[in-house]
């Protein structure tokens, strides 16, 4: 009767051992606490331990929608000083049956963010060895940035090529004006002199021999 | 008794001295002048420094011995660099014209050295401004956290990363993939790259707007982009020293090996980077020099920009060192930090029982215990030695180990647009000298109507380049870019420089030289510069065309791809050049080359053909003026066969 009783109670423990240590179900997990948190890392001890196996529950709760998952149904052993273990989980309804792993990896991968948060770790620190980290959606943006940056670039050489040609432009305008108003005041002079080289004006000016330089007709 | 070709009509075709003078101080002629001294300065300095002193030279330190070949270094730019920069300036200075201008004026036959010239700065510029094309695209990619080099981007159906990305590395996949999109091999185009086209048509507008008007524009960018580059080395320097292993860096460069002395490679090589970092041969030193004042003393001018050139490299040898250093030392820590990790992995070991200090002893322990388990962990060998001399030159250094670099430093965007903004500066200061040795020359040789204004011809020239530059825009352009890098601007350059010597010391006269340098500088250059530009200048510049000559020729020539489909993927692999490509080569570096001796030939035949057939002789008018014409001519031929009969003791 004793024997009977005593093996009722420690049976329970032995199998659910071996239920986590034999299955094809478990999941190796690694946590990395001291190289994610350097000076702040935490001690990995029962309670932690006992963090992780409610989160799991809380996992598998959302998961599958069944509020009757609860800490007994996740089951640990291979505990090791790496701070390495594998998990088991047992179905609330029937604590010797394994829930399948894909079903468990898909709580797990669901689900990580919050698993991870829960223990101030990353995905490269806390390893479901067997479940690879969903990656970051890539950034979509509406404008590439680099093209709006090529946009301000052009468009600043634009407007140095505009700004270069019309200075020049305007330069080339004032010096023909300077030249034309040259003349007219030529004009002008001639006019009140009243002498016959006003005829000769044109439209570039009065043609002054005083001031020449051409001696093609003196140099015999 | 001084060796001096025959030069008939030497006198005709310069000014004189009492010509110069005059010229000076009546300040007339349409030539443009520099603003100030600083300009002209700032200028021949942006164009000696450029993206060479950046990654070629700490490639070169570094693999020749480091603080040793500061020794063939500096030797070959005193007795090869200096001699050749003063003779340029001087030359430059005295005839006032460009590199066309100035062999024609020294002697008709050797009008080919400045063809040579204008060949070479045109197919250099096509190149040169597609890297700043290339530096532009990345400096467009800065402006963004995290930097796309620093992550694989996700495959089309999300369940991983790239598989070409992941088997090499973010920033090789960025430059290989995102910015070249190479092809596998030289044969197959790729087609053309549009955003490349975007950022090349930027690159040609930005020299466009600075070189619209010749040094006058340009003599105002150089302000920026000469001194630019300088502010942004001390500030990485400072950042750099502050990093940790950049010391491991420097000291990895300056560690002397005077074993490497002794190899004639090394010494070649000095000779080489000293040759090509001064940008020698373009012709676009001799234009800066011809807007000088008469009596600039450029033989100071030499001096100052040598030294300036040498510290530079120097300099920025020692901040590009203190950055691979701050690299190497990061791989191998993660190389380390990832053996230590699958140790602690598979014996299940407690974090932090294994550290970087204790490796090696803990990996005997686990050796003597368990060493089937070690064998089949295939751990991987740190070395930081490895990781140092992974020696990198050229875009390599700048596109894919330095920009790793930056992306493992804090703040990594504001560093990128810094490196990126230098890189820009440096090489637009060289694409002035190179525009202004393609613009000069094409308007000595009158080949735009003279009614065009200076910004049309600067406009269709940059348009003409921008529409062949789209070669290297597409997949396989950075082979064709490797291709022209090495042949076009290599060995017709060394054949200029040796003519050039040539042609001033023998041609032109070296004692009309020295008298004109008593001229304008006030004193005769010693025997220093005698004996380096007669002799040993001309020698040292055979010796290393002859190697390059015999190395190009001898060796299979191949060219390295980035094929995804080889089986040494991701290490580039080394392929043989198709045959049509010889074709091409002997093209790059057979017509500068053969430019000079053929135009010579050319011009003989002419001189030739018309003396045998007088074509439409000069109608005889039997008047007094026309008469008085003739002895004119007579008398000063036989004045210039005395003045040359003078110079023949």
């Amino acid at each position: 009767m004793l024997a009977g009783v005593l093996l009722l109670i420690f049976l329970p423990p032995l199998v659910a051992k071996d239920l986590c240590k034999d299955s094809q179900d478990g999941f190796k997990v690694r946590l990395s606490i001291k190289t994610a948190l350097g000076d702040d890392a935490y001690e990995w001890n029962e309670s932690e331990m006992f963090l992780f196996r409610s989160t799991l529950a809380y996992a598998m709760r959302k998961q599958t929608k069944q509020d009757t998952y609860n800490i007994t149904n996740i089951l640990v052993c291979n505990d090791t000083q790496r701070v390495s273990f594998v998990f088991v989980v047992t179905s609330p309804d029937d604590p010797d049956q394994l829930i399948p792993k894909e079903q468990i990896e898909q709580a797990v991968r669901q689900n990580k963010h919050r698993i991870n948060n829960a223990f101030l770790l990353s995905d490269m620190t806390l390893e479901f060895v067997g479940i690879p980290p969903t990656l970051a959606a890539p950034i979509i943006y509406d404008t590439e940035p680099w093209l709006i940056v090529f946009g301000v670039v052009i468009g600043a050489v634009a407007v140095g090529i505009v700004a270069l040609l019309m200075s020049t432009v305007s330069k080339k305008r004032r010096a023909k004006e300077k030249a034309a108003g040259l003349s007219e005041e030529d004009e002008g002079i001639v006019k009140e002199n009243g002498t016959a080289l006003s005829g000769l004006g044109g439209k570039e000016g009065v043609y002054n021999q005083t001031f020449s330089n051409d001696n093609r007709f003196t140099e015999l | 008794m001084k060796l001096k070709l025959p030069n008939p009509g030497l006198e005709d075709r310069i000014l004189s001295h009492d010509e110069l003078e005059h010229l000076e101080v009546e300040e007339a002629g349409d030539r443009p002048k520099w603003d100030n001294k600083a300009q002209y300065m700032l200028t021949c300095v942006g164009f000696c420094v450029g993206l060479g002193n950046v990654w070629r030279f700490p490639y070169l330190c570094q693999s020749h011995g480091g603080g040793a070949f500061m020794i063939p270094f500096l030797i070959l730019l005193v007795f090869e660099g200096i001699p050749l920069l003063h003779l340029e300036f001087a030359i430059g200075q005295r005839l006032r014209k460009g590199s066309i201008g100035v062999w024609r004026t020294i002697n008709p036959y050797m009008l080919g050295v400045g063809i040579a010239s204008l060949c070479v700065s045109f197919l250099v510029s096509l190149y040169y401004n597609t890297i700043i094309a290339w530096v532009m695209w990345y400096f467009f990619n800065s402006f963004q956290e995290p930097l796309p080099w620093s992550q694989c981007p996700i495959n089309a159906n999300r369940t991983g990363l790239v598989s070409e990305c992941e088997r090499s590395s973010p920033v090789d996949y960025f430059w290989y993939r995102e910015t070249l999109n190479t092809s596998a091999a030289i044969e197959e185009t790729g087609g053309l790259q549009w955003w490349m086209i975007l950022c090349l048509i930027s690159a040609w507008g930005v020299l466009y707007v600075c070189c619209i008007r010749g040094i006058e524009t340009t003599g105002k960018a150089v302000y920026v982009t000469s001194t630019l580059p300088y502010v942004v080395l001390t500030i990485f320097l400072i950042r750099g020293l502050t990093l940790k292993g950049s010391v491991d860096g420097i000291k990895f460069l300056f560690t002397p090996d005077l074993n490497e002395l002794a190899n004639p490679t090394t010494w070649l090589d000095a000779g080489a980077q000293v040759f090509y970092s001064f940008s020698l041969a373009f012709g676009g030193l001799i234009s800066f020099s011809s807007y000088n004042s008469v009596h600039n003393n450029c033989e100071q001018d030499a001096v100052i920009i040598s030294i300036i050139n040498a510290f530079t490299s120097i300099y920025a040898a020692t901040v590009i060192y203190s950055i691979i250093g701050f690299r190497a030392t990061e791989r191998f820590d993660d190389c380390l930090s990832g053996n230590i990790l699958t140790l602690l992995n598979t014996f299940d070991l407690p974090e932090g029982s294994i550290t970087q200090s204790n490796y090696q002893e803990a990996l005997h322990s686990l050796n003597t215990t368990n060493p089937d388990i070690i064998s089949s962990l295939a751990l991987k060998t740190c070395d930081l030695n490895s990781f140092l001399s992974e020696g990198v030159e050229g875009t390599g250094l700048a596109f894919i180990v330095f920009t790793e670099a930056i992306t493992k430093m804090p703040l990594s965007p504001l560093w990128s647009v810094l490196f990126l903004i230098m890189l820009f500066c440096l090489g637009l200061s060289s694409m002035f000298g190179n525009i202004e040795g393609v613009l000069v020359p094409l308007q000595d040789l009158k080949v735009f109507p003279k009614s065009w204004p200076k910004e049309l011809i600067s406009g269709v020239t940059c348009l003409v380049c921008c529409l062949v530059g789209l070669i290297f825009v597409q997949g396989s352009g950075n082979y064709w870019l490797a291709l022209f890098d090495s042949f076009a601007g290599s060995i017709p350059l060394l054949i200029i420089a040796f003519s050039e010597m040539i042609g001033v010391v023998y041609v032109y006269g070296i004692d009309r030289f020295n008298e004109d340098l008593l001229f304008m500088i006030g004193h005769k250059p010693n025997i220093f510069w005698q004996a380096t530009w007669r002799v040993i200048s001309p020698i040292i510049m055979l010796a290393i065309f002859i190697f390059y000559f015999s190395t190009i020729v001898t060796k299979e020539i191949f060219y390295i791809a980035w094929d995804p489909e080889s089986e040494n993927f991701p290490t580039l692999e080394k392929k043989p050049y198709p045959s049509w490509i010889y074709v091409i080569i002997f093209l790059l570096a057979g017509i500068p080359s053969l430019s000079v001796p053929g135009t010579a030939v050319f011009r003989a035949i002419r001189e030739y053909c018309c003396k045998k057939h007088p074509s439409a002789p000069v109608q005889e008018i039997n008047s007094g003026s026309y008469k008085v014409h003739i002895q004119d001519e007579e008398l000063k031929s036989q004045k210039s066969q005395k003045s040359d009969q003078k110079f023949y003791t």
